[in-house]
C-alpha cells in the first residue's frame, strides 16, 4: 500500500451532504488527480463532524487544519495552495464570532475543544463504510474481551457498576435492564436498537449511525451475549436514508468477517441482526409501540406494568436500548466501569440511580451560533454548552430559554443557565434529558407560541389510543390558540395547568405523559408572558400577530421610503392606503394582521405596537 | 473474505495503522518538506518523492510526512524539518535525495541529528 501523506476528512453527514459535500469530494478527487497527487493525498468521506453550522466541512490530517463553508469553485485553489505548495488557505478557515483572525486547527476551536467524545469517539476519523478503519480504532476488541474472558453476569455487573443509563429518554439504568432480561423466562430472547429518533431538531442517533455504525453493532453484540440473545432488530426510520445505507454496509461487512452470524470469532456465540424500517411515527420511539410496529401491527403503545424485558417482542424477553446507549457500551467494557464513573455527577456505587455518569450527545439547534452535534460530560452547565461550545446567541440578541429533551421537554429560563445537566436536575427543573435535543430561544421568541408549536407536534403525533392524550392535548392546543389570539381569560390559565396535570397523570405512555411539559414549564417560568397575553392582549415578543397593531410611521415612510408603496402593493387585504412620495397608513378595521407590511418594509417604517 | 479470529483484529489494526496514526496526528516523528515556490524550484518535489519512497520501502507506519510553505530562507532550499516526538525540531538545508535518505535513517529512525546538514535546532518564535 502506498503511503498517503495527507488525508482529507470530508464530512458526509446528512447536513453537509445537503450542502453538497459529495460534489466537493468529487471536485477534490478530480483536482488532486489533475495535479498528480492521487498517490499522496487521500480523500475520505466521514460521518458527521458535528459543526453543522459551518458545513460543508473538511479536516486536513495529520495537521488538523479545519476548513469550512467550502464551495466547489474553491477547490482548485485550495488543492494548489495547500496540498501542492503546503500553504494552508486562511480564507476557508473558521473565524469565530466577532474575531478577525481565523483559527486554523480544529483542536483550537472552542466548539471542539470543550467536548468529550465517548459515543462519538470515531467522529471524523474513519470512513464509516470501511470496517477495517473502525477496527484500526479499536472496534470489536471489547466484544473479543467479552467473548473470551467474561461471563454474561460479569458483563452485566460492569454495565451496572458503570452507572450507564438509557440515552433515549427514560434514563433507566442499562445494567438493571439487562439483568432483568437475562433473568426473564422464555426463548428466544431479543435485543433491539431503537433508531427511531423522532424529535424535531434532534439528530444524535442518526449521526452516530452515519459516522460509526460498527459501534452500535458491537454494543448490540455485547448486550446480546449478556442477556442470552441470538437475534436482534434495528428499528430505524425511513427518513434516514444515509444512516440506513451505511448500516446495511456495516452489517454486510460484519457478516463477511464473521462478527455477525453463527460462530462469532469462532467462539460458538451466535448473533445476527435484522433491520426494521419505521414509517416516521413519533410514537414508535416508545418501546412497546416500536415492538408492535416490528411485529407488523399498528404502532400503538400498551400499558407498561407488563415489562418488555419479560414480555416484549412477540411476547418474549426483550432488551431494548437506543443507539447512543449501544454505542457507549463497548467503551465501558474496554476501559472499565471505574473510568466511566469518574465522569459525571452523583454516586452510583450504591445504586445505579444515584447519579448520571459518562457523557451525553446533544444536538444544538435554534437561536444559537454553532448549530451542531456535541458530546459533553454529564454535569456540565447549560451555560457552558450554550455559550462556550455553542458560541452564544446570534446577532447579539438576548438568551431567553432553552428546551432540553425534545418536543416534550420543558423550557428552562436564563436563571437556570447554571443548572448542571444530569437526569435528576433536569427533571427537577420540570424538563428532562430526553434523547438530547436542545433548542435555544432568544428574546424574539414568544413562549406561548413556542408551547403551542411543540404541543402541535405532540398532539399531531398522538396515536389516539388513550383519551387523555388524544383529547387532552387537543383541548390544551385550543386554549393556547385562544390565548395567542387575545381571547384568553385568566380562568384559561388555571384550566390549562389543571389539564396538563390530568394528561400527565392519566396518559398510557410517555408521549402523553410528557407532552404538557412545554406548557407547564412556560407557565412556571414565563407566567408573566401568558398574563400579558391574557390581561393586556399583547404579545411582548410580537410573535402572536393577532395581538399586534400595525401602524406606519409617516415621517420615516416619506423621508426614507419616499412612500414607495411596496406595503400597499403587498397587502392582501388592501388595508393600506397612500400615494407615492406621501405617507401611507393602515386602515385598522380592514387589517387582518398578517404582518406582510412589516416584513416587506425596507425602511423600518411599519411599527408594531 | 475469511471469518475473523480474535488475533486478526490486531493484524487488521496493524495494516491500517499508518492511516490511523496519520488521522490522529500522533506519529513518533514528523518530517516537513518546505514546498514554497522557491522550494519547489530548488527540487523539493524530489525530496518529497524520496521520502515517500523510503516510507513505502520500509513499510513505516508511524512517520508523518507533511508540507509547509516557504521557510523564509530561500537560498538554502530545498529544506526539511524533522521533529521527533517530544524533541525540538531540526531544520536541514541544501538537501539532495542522498542527504535526505541519510537524515531519514540517522535522525528519524535512529535519533541521531545529522549535524553536517543541519541549519539550526528549534523553530522561530511566533510571538
Amino acid at each position: 500500500m502506498k503511503p498517503y501523506r495527507v488525508n482529507l476528512m470530508v464530512c458526509a453527514g446528512t447536513g453537509c451532504v445537503a450542502n453538497h459535500s459529495f460534489e466537493i469530494r468529487k471536485a477534490l478527487e478530480n483536482e488532486i488527480k489533475k495535479r498528480g497527487l492521487e498517490h499522496e493525498v487521500q480523500v475520505v468521506a466521514t460521518g458527521c463532524n458535528g459543526f453543522c453550522a459551518e458545513g460543508p466541512l473538511m479536516v486536513v490530517q495529520p495537521d488538523g487544519i479545519f476548513y469550512c463553508r467550502l464551495t466547489e469553485k474553491d477547490i482548485p485553489f485550495l488543492v494548489e495552495e495547500h496540498f501542492l505548495k503546503g500553504r494552508p488557505v486562511q480564507k476557508m478557515m473558521y473565524v469565530p464570532g466577532e474575531a478577525k483572525t481565523p483559527v486554523p486547527k480544529m483542536s483550537d476551536i472552542d466548539f471542539f475543544k470543550n467536548q468529550m467524545l465517548i459515543a462519538l469517539r470515531n467522529r471524523g476519523l474513519i470512513d464509516p463504510e470501511k470496517i477495517d478503519e473502525a477496527i484500526g480504532r479499536g472496534a470489536y476488541t471489547a466484544l473479543a474481551k467479552v467473548l473470551t474472558s467474561m461471563t454474561p453476569d460479569e458483563v452485566i455487573q460492569v454495565i451496572k457498576a458503570s452507572g450507564l443509563r438509557g440515552r433515549g429518554g427514560g434514563g433507566f439504568p442499562t445494567g438493571v435492564k439487562w439483568e432483568s432480561c437475562r433473568k426473564a423466562k422464555g426463548e428466544p430472547r431479543y435485543v433491539i436498537c431503537n433508531a427511531d429518533e423522532g424529535d424535531p431538531g434532534a439528530f444524535m442517533d442518526r449521526s452516530i449511525i452515519e459516522g460509526d455504525p460498527h459501534a452500535v453493532l458491537e454494543g448490540m453484540l455485547i448486550g446480546a451475549f449478556a442477556v442470552g440473545s441470538s437475534e436482534g432488530y434495528i428499528y430505524i426510520r425511513q427518513e434516514y436514508p444515509l444512516a440506513r445505507e451505511r448500516l446495511v454496509i456495516a452489517i454486510n461487512q460484519a457478516r463477511e468477517y464473521g462478527l455477525l452470524g453463527d460462530d462469532v470469532f469462532g467462539t460458538g456465540f451466535k448473533f445476527d441482526v435484522k433491520m426494521a424500517r419505521g414509517a416516521g411515527a413519533f410514537v414508535c420511539g416508545e418501546s412497546t409501540a416500536l415492538m408492535a410496529s416490528v411485529e407488523g401491527r399498528v404502532g400503538e403503545p400498551r400499558a407498561k406494568y407488563i415489562h418488555t424485558v419479560e414480555h416484549g417482542l412477540w411476547n418474549r424477553p426483550t432488551c431494548l436500548n437506543n443507539v447512543e446507549t449501544w454505542a457507549t457500551v463497548p467503551v465501558i467494557i474496554s476501559r472499565g466501569a471505574e473510568w466511566f464513573t469518574s465522569i459525571g455527577t452523583g454516586d452510583v456505587s450504591e445504586s445505579p440511580w444515584g447519579g448520571s455518569k459518562g457523557t451525553k450527545v446533544f444536538s444544538l439547534t435554534g437561536k444559537i451560533n454553532n448549530t451542531g452535534l456535541v458530546e459533553v460530560p454529564m454535569g456540565i452547565t447549560l451555560r457552558e454548552i450554550i455559550f462556550s461550545i455553542g458560541g452564544g446567541i446570534p446577532h447579539g440578541k438576548k438568551f431567553k430559554s432553552v428546551q432540553t429533551g425534545g418536543p416534550s421537554g420543558g423550557f428552562l429560563p436564563a436563571e437556570l443557565l447554571d443548572l448542571q445537566v444530569d437526569y435528576e436536575q433536569l427533571t427537577e427543573a420540570g424538563s428532562m434529558m430526553g434523547s438530547g435535543g436542545m433548542v435555544v430561544m432568544d428574546e424574539d421568541n414568544c413562549m406561548v407560541d413556542m408551547a403551542k408549536y411543540f404541543l402541535t407536534f405532540t398532539q399531531d403525533e398522538s396515536c389516539g389510543k388513550c383519551i387523555p392524550c388524544r383529547e387532552g392535548t387537543l383541548r390544551m392546543m385550543q386554549i393556547l390558540q385562544k390565548i395567542s389570539e387575545g381571547k384568553g381569560t385568566e380562568e384559561d390559565l388555571v384550566l390549562l395547568e389543571d389539564l396538563s396535570h390530568y394528561v400527565i397523570d392519566s396518559s398510557l405512555c410517555a408521549l402523553g405523559g410528557s407532552a404538557p411539559n412545554p406548557v407547564l414549564t412556560s407557565l412556571r417560568y414565563f407566567r408573566e408572558e401568558y398574563e400579558t397575553h391574557v390581561k393586556e392582549k399583547k404579545c411582548p415578543a410580537r410573535v402572536c400577530r393577532q395581538l399586534n397593531v400595525y401602524t406606519i410611521d409617516p415621517d420615516l415612510c416619506v423621508t426614507k421610503g419616499h412612500g414607495c408603496g411596496v406595503c400597499r402593493a403587498q397587502c392582501p387585504e388592501k388595508a393600506i392606503v397612500g400615494e407615492k412620495n406621501k405617507a401611507h397608513t393602515v386602515v385598522q378595521d380592514a387589517c387582518k394582521k398578517c404582518g406582510v407590511c412589516f416584513d416587506v418594509c425596507k425602511f423600518g417604517a411599519v411599527r408594531i405596537s | 473474505m475469511p471469518k475473523l479470529k480474535i488475533e486478526d483484529l490486531q493484524k487488521i489494526s496493524e495494516e491500517v495503522r499508518r492511516t490511523t496514526i496519520l488521522r490522529e496526528g500522533a506519529g513518533r516523528a514528523r518530517v516537513t518538506v518546505h514546498m514554497g515556490t522557491c522550494g519547489i524550484a530548488a527540487g523539493a518535489r524530489k525530496i518529497m518523492d524520496a521520502l515517500l519512497k523510503i516510507i513505502e520501502e520500509k513499510n513505516l507506519k508511524d512517520i508523518i510526512l507533511t508540507t509547509s510553505g516557504c521557510a523564509g530562507f530561500c537560498s538554502r532550499e530545498p529544506m526539511a524539518t524533522v521533529e521527533l516526538s517530544g524533541e525540538a525540531p531540526v531544520k536541514y538545508v541544501d538537501l539532495t535525495e542522498e542527504k535526505i535518505r541519510k537524515i531519514f535513517v540517522d535522525h528519524v529512525l535512529n535519533g541521531h541529528i545529522v549535524a553536517d546538514y543541519a541549519l539550526a535546532i528549534g523553530s522561530e518564535r511566533t510571538h
